[in-house]
């Protein structure tokens, strides 16, 4: 298996090159007092590729997508990184398994500063187990020069910054500790146009470093823009998986709203 | 360090001296409120309340309740109550009162005040503390009972757990080294606690020096070297001053006499000892120092505040909340364990009814120090000051001649009334 390596200069980046996928997730089911949230999805990723999960509120890609990140429990299925199944019981194991998520709720402890967030259940330590808070510090100086500039509440709780400086701290966690998966839960939802375009330049470098990305989103126009490909689901089961390059605004609406795959352009 | 590190912060409006101390406004307010209290009770006492006698007696008063709020701030801080606190001090009180003066001396036949017996008491009594906590967190974390559910059952378990293992009588006299963890029973003397007062001087000096050295490591900005100053210049005074008063609290010319007796020694003419820091309040500094260290400085500490503040994203960042939750409790139980050496001690037994009502005592104190119950926020350092103002409030009271109806009346008004001005704070503050 040659899956570690990434092609940045293949378009398709690792896919079609008889490489193992990123993860794979095969035939998931989970359903919640006889709900069937998610109803049978396969759903893969490629390194350096973004995968976007397309459908309704309620559609289940956001059930889908904890079960990778270890929030939910599958009740059947099978999660295989680099062609190896795994066990992924709680958040610790997906973190083992560089598996990193931006909750769409930022899932930021508000009482707590930027650099304790950053952190948060991998602190560094002194030689006497106790935590290095200036080291943090300076290391949460160090990336959020690179992410946002102008961040300069390092001592503040999180609940003192606005909308786009919280999620530039929720992205900052997520890229920090080199994560070859990454899941974004509707990472711009509650941005405006000008933090919205900060995480689409980030999701473009991100790609281009080799990291896999699910990006949960409403927002069809942003999965055109960002993506590679499109998994479209909805009341539970997955409707299909398309190549971007070959479908239309319309053709994924469609897809989304009436559960129709596009004539033709299955693989 | 990277360029990146040492960004011009913006020039904001030139802080006020007052500022750049950077103290914590809720901590002066609260020592504002303690001192005016303490005043106040001196001018309607003619002066009885701020002797060195009176100050002493607060503070061994105090230490009960404020090792248990040190626990409570924990507790509350990851959004869960516990109302068994009083009633798991009486358990753990009575199985030590039945350890020294029965188990150990009658059924393992090591007779009455046993040089050993102190020791394994108190180990038996923090073992059953700290499992019966761990079994209330197991209990709250894994089974999901909520706290306030599994601690109310508590309170009425274990108050009556005591009663039975003791019959409901008082036993005593306990063990005569055990006494010493009491107060007036155990003190340093006047020699070793100014060599404490120094030690412990030169540890918050030390603390301070090194904080600072961190920060400037790494191109942090620091406080003014004088506001540094200023700060260890306070805190040596509070020290030092506390060590003074307790000094300068005379042994009892009889009691001194019967201490001489006791040791077959004729005692001096004239001879006037002060009593020290009691080993109480020794055992309460080192119970706030350890948990002060844990809540800033270790993992385990900054779980529990990111837990409190925001319960989801903590689990989501890998942090196991449940074996946290239990950990917590168990941190409880092994506190109300400590304060039951301490309140049976200070009463030389263990009655029936010790520690009544401490479980609503040590909430106030938390809450009144300024621990949020909503979660994410507290100090340990505010629960003690909440469970002294409490304390101060409740003795000054007594001294001025307030009848007992109207003390507890007061109490809990100023509860009240407290939490209302943290509340008020906190939204000019603009924070949650």
């Amino acid at each position: 298996m040659q899956a570690q390596d990434t092609h940045e200069n293949s378009v398709k980046s690792g896919r079609g090159s008889g490489e193992a996928p990123l993860v794979e997730m095969r035939d998931i089911s989970i359903s919640f007092g006889g709900i069937k949230a998610v109803d049978h999805v396969s759903v893969d990723l490629y390194p350096g590729e973004v995968v976007g999960l397309l459908g309704h509120n309620g559609a289940g890609k956001s059930t889908l997508i904890k079960v990778l990140s270890g929030a939910y429990q599958m009740d059947h299925g099978e999660i295989l990184i680099d062609g190896q199944p795994v066990e992924i019981a709680n958040p610790r194991d997906a973190r083992a398994n560089n598996i990193e998520t931006i909750y769409q709720t930022l899932a930021l402890a508000d009482n707590l500063d930027a650099t304790s967030n950053l952190f948060l259940g991998r602190e560094m330590t002194t030689p006497f187990g106790l935590v290095n808070d200036a080291a943090m510090e300076a290391e949460c100086r160090k990336i959020m020069a690179q992410l946002n500039p102008n961040f300069q509440k390092f001592n503040d709780p999180v609940s003192a910054l606005s909308g786009g400086q919280r999620q530039s701290v929720a992205i900052a966690r997520a890229v920090y500790f080199n994560a070859r998966i990454l899941i974004m839960d509707e990472p711009t939802a509650a941005l405006g146009p000008h933090e919205t375009q900060m995480v689409a330049d980030l999701i473009h470098q991100l790609k281009a470093q080799g990291i896999g990305i699910f990006l949960i989103d409403h927002d069809v126009h942003a999965v055109m823009e960002l993506c590679d490909r499109a998994s479209v689901m909805k009341n539970g089961k997955l409707v299909g998986t398309v190549d971007i390059a070959d479908v239309t605004d319309d053709d994924l609406l469609s897809m989304i709203i009436l559960g129709k795959q596009p004539a033709q352009k299955a693989e | 360090m990277t360029e990146t590190s040492s960004q011009p912060v913006p020039e904001k409006a030139k802080p006020s001296l007052f500022q750049q101390l950077e103290l914590d406004m809720r901590l002066l307010g609260m020592i504002g409120a303690f001192v005016i209290l303490c005043i106040g009770f001196n001018i309607f006492t003619d002066g009885r309340f701020l002797t060195p006698r009176n100050l002493f007696n607060l503070s061994i008063q105090t230490v009960s309740v404020a090792i248990m709020a040190c626990g409570m701030v924990f507790i509350i801080v990851t959004r869960h109550i516990d109302l068994s606190v009083g009633a798991l001090l009486a358990t753990t009180s009575a199985v030590m009162a039945m350890t020294q003066t029965e188990l150990l001396p009658q059924v393992l036949g090591m007779g009455l005040n046993n040089p050993a017996t102190w020791a394994i008491t108190i180990v038996v009594g923090l073992l059953v503390g700290t499992l019966i906590g761990a079994f209330h967190g197991w209990m709250v974390g894994y089974l999901t009972i909520p706290a306030f559910i599994v601690t109310l059952g508590g309170f009425l378990v274990w108050r009556n757990v005591a009663w039975y293992l003791t019959s409901g009588q008082t036993i005593g006299p306990l063990d005569s080294t055990f006494l010493m963890f009491g107060g007036t029973n155990g003190t340093l003397g006047t020699t070793t606690s100014w060599l404490f007062g120094l030690f412990a001087t030169a540890i918050a000096i030390w603390a301070l020096w090194s904080g600072r050295r961190a920060k400037a490591a790494h191109g942090f900005p620091v406080k003014p070297v004088w506001a540094e100053a200023t700060l260890a210049g306070i805190i040596a005074l509070a020290i030092l001053g506390y060590v003074y008063i307790v000094n300068s609290y005379a042994i009892p010319t009889r009691r001194l006499q019967r201490m001489f007796e006791a040791r077959g020694e004729t005692m001096p003419e004239g001879l006037v000892v002060g009593y020290g820091i009691p080993i109480s309040v020794l055992i309460l500094i080192i119970v706030a120092v350890t948990l002060t260290i844990v809540a800033r400085k270790t993992r385990f500490g900054r779980y529990i505040f990111a837990t409190g503040g925001n319960p989801d994203a903590a689990e989501l960042s890998g942090i196991n909340t449940r074996l946290l939750t239990v950990k917590i409790f168990a941190l409880m139980g092994f506190l109300c364990a400590v304060s039951a050496v301490v309140a049976s001690a200070r009463l030389a037994n263990h009655s029936n009814d010790i520690g009544t009502l401490d479980e609503l005592r040590v909430i106030a104190a938390a809450v009144i120090g300024g621990t949020a119950l909503s979660g994410g926020i507290g100090t340990i350092y505010g629960a003690i000051l909440g469970a002294l103002i409490m304390q101060a409030l409740q003795s000054g009271m007594a001294m001025v001649g307030v009848d007992a109806p109207f003390q507890n009346i007061v109490v809990g008004s100023v509860l009240v009334l407290a939490v209302y001005i943290d509340i008020v704070y906190r939204k000019r503050l603009g924070a949650k």
